[in-house]
């Protein structure tokens, strides 16, 4: 068909028409394209910027190396230790089930182990490694080494983890570290980002968790570039955090690891204290445990077995446990007498053996009586019916403050866990606790540490070392934290006459040195390192009328729970006190059998440089004391525990 | 005038045809592909493989046809026309019925190890069949109701089946090619005036259908609409891709990070950053300047195409290079939309950057048609 020109020039010309029209359409959408690519890429241009950084950089926290844990003398007590670990990538590995099969021929891999990877791995992205095992020996790292060519995508890491030397000594000072629990987190306001670091240890209690803030140190940071999956592409900065603080405490490890030993299976407690500043030098609760076990996380068996047992070793003794400190309260007392002016020290009391108070018979240990006592002959030989007859003059009042002026049922603060208040009763705290009145009788059995009053170990050791130096010593663990010493302020006068001190003292003398005395076999006979001290042997059972109508039965054959507790403190030297000790050996049986020898040892362990000499034990004592020294389970000079004790 | 009345004698033959290419042409697109081989040669690491060398090899061979398409004579091409729509619209069926799934939709048939898109190739011949209709048909009929019905049913034909695949962001551009190429043929402004009205109502319905029985479109596809609206509302789920985007043209800043230092594509931020989305790799690394440039080389491209259109007396050539060069537009500018966050996410790959064998192949049919029609133009 043919066109005419007219209208073929015609429709070209609405084509050319609408042409132009619709470039001018494109035009404007060029326009528009361009202006949106400026707004984003020039006005925006920073913001958006700074998403690309966010997008790319992720920041990762360094671990800093926690604070070391040190003796006075600056041997280690908590150190962290190379942790070698083996870690599989999946990406690397292929065949993960087979890498791990020849992995376990290699190295001893437990089914749980196994189990975990793969669990984890079904989790976690492909390149992300997996600890498949914890705490290898080097020798198994050395063997993974050895055949890496046969192991892809298995490869051997090092960390730090901490590490108690001496075990079982420090378990209860130290305490032990553990991972984070969310209760943990829950008691912070704003916790530190490190705490949210998988596997992360802190402190959970003892000196680990007191002394958090000071160990943990400030964490460091890597500056790394991630992908869109999280891949870890390369580092860009590095800023290394500081280690946490090393902690120096008080303590001698010698002479702690000497009295554990000594204590031995004992259900005990010992505290040895510097009398003029204060410093614990030892502190002891026995049985222990392998804080060690905690922080590898401690299997159910092993945790069942603490727990069962009736010596109760994850207790810390000597500042949770509290007993009735018996006849060794008898000092405080007397000084209560003393200080409010009802007695003095030619007082006497006859002791018949018994003491008749409205209908009810208090009895003196001894059923025969003491006769005629004084204040000396009263400690010396520890009679009750003179402190019977004392209390009920001076009223509970005055002795419960006369307790609290030397340490007792007060709070001593200290960077350990679970520290008990004990008890110093009076008769506002009986109608508070127990909505009875105070009655005569509750003063005579607290007057020779009996009833309502519990003191802790620790307590008892603070109140010796008052009573040697007259001055209100504070007990402390801490000496110097990184290197700098924790001051120690002269302790202040207790503000009782040097008379009336020296008199008590004289008591605590004629205890071990007295024709008498209580705890004479168990006497220093050096003359430089001659002691004071008092027994103290605490009921934990009422005896009945029944009872005591057959005769007083001997500890020996009652069961292990039902037998009274031992205790003693001492000071020592007599003339120039340098340490205070108190022991306290839970259904011991008499004080001066079962807590004053130990005592002795202790005290003579802390004085002397090694072990103690022969020569400060009666010379009847020396064989046994040295055949009982040498079997002790001491540890050598490089903290390592002697095998007998492994088995 | 129709090509039986064109001096055909002034229209080169043989080898002389080369001399009568419309060169400028040529080298802008091969200037654009080149861009495209920098930018997946980036986003690759820096290597030819997996992606830059590939496309290098397709376009090579699409060069090769384009080379043939121009030498064989227009008015060959148009009496081609109705038979390539035909087997296009052949080909959509048998994807419909035998294709292979890709991203949720049906897409592509295997032919010899090549994945063929039947709805790419479909774009280009709706163009050619409508320009030969519009060749044939008596102007004074062009605006008759009858015969506006039937570019209508040629074009509502692919469009439905491509949309059925499901594939709307080319069943869109189908659509607007065949509305440009009717409203370049001079087919009334009622028309359009009515259809627009209609799309309103199209559109209302399809968001009133929204979760009732009747719903129209799929439930990705109404995703799609929300995270265009609010990007920010499903940042790791569906606006991830949409925020990704924008952070990597963003970043680019005025003239970029520097070729091979984008940090969104190089770290797998940027999804589909081969493809699709190739242009926020280029905004990264080259930064406003280079996007720039890259724009203008695109306007250039379209610049020529009207140029020689408007030299050109014969209709078909005429409506056919428009038609191309809209297509062509249409292509850049939802695809440059939807990275800038303009536009919804659909799936339209950017004309000769992003990766794609068979994109690339039917643009340089396309372009060979034009070299066709600018050579064998009657002078």
């Amino acid at each position: 068909m043919r066109r005419s020109p007219k209208e073929t020039e015609e429709s070209a010309s609405v084509t050319h028409r609408r042409a132009l029209l619709m470039g001018g359409a494109m035009t404007a959408m060029f326009a528009v394209l361009g202006a949106r690519m400026r707004y984003l890429s020039v006005d925006q241009a920073d913001q958006f910027k700074l998403l690309a950084e966010e997008n790319r950089i992720s920041i990762r926290l360094i671990p800093p190396a926690r604070g070391l844990i040190l003796d006075r003398n600056g041997k280690v007590l908590a150190g962290n230790e190379q942790n070698y670990r083996v870690v599989i990538t999946r990406e690397d590995a292929g065949n993960v089930d087979e890498v791990l099969a020849k992995l376990a021929h290699i190295i001893p891999l437990t089914a749980d182990d196994l189990d975990r990877t793969t669990k984890e791995m079904r989790r976690t992205s492909s390149f992300a490694p997996i600890t498949v095992a914890d705490r290898l020996t080097w020798e198994d790292l050395s063997k993974i080494a050895l055949n890496a060519p046969a192991l892809p995508g298995v490869s051997p890491e090092v960390g730090l983890s901490r590490q108690y030397p001496r075990d079982t000594d420090f378990a209860h000072v130290l305490g032990y570290v553990g991972p984070v629990s969310e209760r943990d987190l829950a008691e912070l306001e704003s916790p530190d980002p490190l705490l949210r670091i998988p596997k992360f240890q802190i402190g959970k209690i003892g000196v680990e968790r007191w002394m958090e803030d000071v160990l943990r140190g400030r964490a460091g940071t890597r500056r790394i570039e991630v992908n869109a999956v999280g891949r870890v592409m390369r580092e860009l900065e590095r800023v290394e955090g500081d280690p946490g603080s090393d902690v120096r405490l008080t303590i001698d490890a010698d002479v702690q690891n000497f009295i554990q030993a000594r204590l031995g299976d004992e259900s005990a407690a010992a505290v040895v204290m510097d009398v003029n500043n204060g410093d614990l030098i030892a502190i002891v609760s026995s049985p222990s445990f392998d804080p060690n076990l905690f922080v590898r996380g401690i299997s159910h068996t092993d945790y069942n077995t603490l727990m069962e047992n009736d010596h109760r070793p994850l207790a810390n003794k000597t500042v949770q446990g509290v007993y009735p400190p018996g006849s060794t309260f008898k000092m405080i007392t007397a000084l209560a007498a003393l200080e409010a002016g009802l007695i003095n020290v030619n007082t006497t009391v006859r002791c018949p053996g018994h003491l008749e108070f409205g209908g009810r018979r208090f009895h003196c240990w001894k059923r025969a009586g003491h006769g005629a006592v004084n204040l000396e002959k009263s400690l010396a030989e520890s009679c009750d019916v003179y402190y019977y007859d004392i209390a009920q003059r001076v009223g509970i009042e005055k002795i419960a403050e006369m307790g609290r002026r030397f340490g007792l049922g007060i709070r001593h603060d200290l960077p350990m866990s679970a520290i008990a208040d004990g008890i110093m009763p009076n008769r506002a705290w009986k109608q508070e606790r127990h909505k009875q009145d105070w009655r005569i009788g509750d003063t005579i059995n607290a007057s020779i540490g009996q009833g309502y009053v519990l003191t802790s170990p620790l307590q008892l050791a603070v109140m010796t070392a008052r009573i040697a130096t007259g001055r209100a010593v504070v007990p402390r663990l801490v000496r110097s934290i990184d290197g700098k010493e924790v001051p120690v302020e002269p302790a202040p006068e207790i503000g009782i006459s040097e008379e009336i001190m020296r008199k008590i003292r004289s008591g605590m003398y004629a205890v071990m040195n007295g024709e008498r005395g209580t705890a004479t076999s168990s006497r220093i006979v050096d003359e430089a390192l001659v002691w004071a001290g008092k027994t103290g042997t605490s009921q934990v059972r009422n005896i009945t009328a029944a009872e005591r109508a057959r005769g007083v039965i001997s500890n020996d054959q009652l069961p292990w729970n039902r037998r009274d507790h031992a205790l003693f403190v001492g000071y020592a030297p007599y003339t120039n006190p340098r340490y205070a000790v108190s022991v306290v050996v839970e259904h011991g049986g008499g004080g001066s059998t079962a807590a004053a020898p130990i005592a002795r040892d202790a005290i003579l362990r802390a004085l002397s440089d090694g072990l103690p000499p022969l020569s400060a034990y009666p010379s009847s004592q020396r064989n046994r004391i040295a055949s009982m020294l040498e079997k002790l389970p001491l540890r050598d000079a490089e903290g390592r525990a002697p095998d007998t004790s492994r088995a | 005038m129709s090509f039986l009345e064109y001096r055909v004698k002034f229209v080169p033959t043989g080898l002389r045809k080369v001399l009568h290419l419309n060169w400028p042409l040529i080298v802008l697109v091969t200037a654009v592909s080149a861009v495209g081989w920098l930018a997946l040669y980036s986003i690759a690491g820096g290597r030819f493989e997996p992606w830059a060398g590939r496309q290098m090899q397709v376009f090579a061979l699409g060069m090769v046809v384009m080379f043939f398409i121009a030498f064989v004579p227009i008015w060959f091409w148009r009496n081609m026309s109705l038979l390539a729509y035909g087997v296009s619209v052949v080909l959509l069926l048998v994807v419909e019925f035998f294709g292979s799934v890709g991203m949720g939709a049906q897409r592509w048939i295997e032919v010899g190890g090549m994945r063929l898109q039947p709805s790419e190739l479909m774009k280009v011949t709706l163009v050619m069949m409508l320009a030969a209709y519009y060749d044939w048909l008596d102007v004074k009929k062009t605006s008759r109701l009858f015969w506006v019905l039937i570019p209508v049913v040629l074009t509502a034909i692919p469009t439905v089946l491509v949309l059925m695949q499901p594939n709307l962001g080319t069943a869109l551009i189908l659509l607007m090619i065949g509305g440009a190429v009717m409203l370049l043929a001079g087919v009334s402004w009622w028309y359009f005036a009515v259809v627009a009205t209609g799309l309103v109502s199209v559109i209302w319905a399809v968001m009133a259908s929204r979760g009732t029985d009747w719903q129209l479109l799929h439930d990705y596809q109404f995703r799609r609409i929300d995270t265009f609206l609010d990007p920010t509302s499903d940042p790791l789920g569906a606006g991830y891709n949409i925020i990704q985007a924008q952070i990597a043209l963003g970043s680019g800043g005025w003239n970029g990070k520097g070729f091979m230092q984008g940090t969104q594509s190089r770290l797998n931020f940027l999804p589909e950053k081969h493809t699709d989305f190739i242009f926020t790799t280029l905004g990264e690394e080259f930064g406003f300047v280079g996007v720039f440039s890259l724009l203008v080389l695109y306007a250039l491209i379209l610049v020529f195409c009207y140029v020689s259109a408007m030299q050109n007396k014969d209709r078909f050539s005429l409506l056919l290079i428009l038609g191309i060069a809209a297509n062509f537009f249409f292509y850049l500018a939802i695809n440059l939309a939807m990275v800038m966050g303009l536009a919804p996410v659909v799936g339209i790959p950017l004309p000769f950057l992003s990766y794609g064998g068979s994109a690339m192949l039917v643009l340089l049919v396309a372009f060979g048609l034009i070299q066709s029609a600018h050579v064998h133009r009657p002078r």
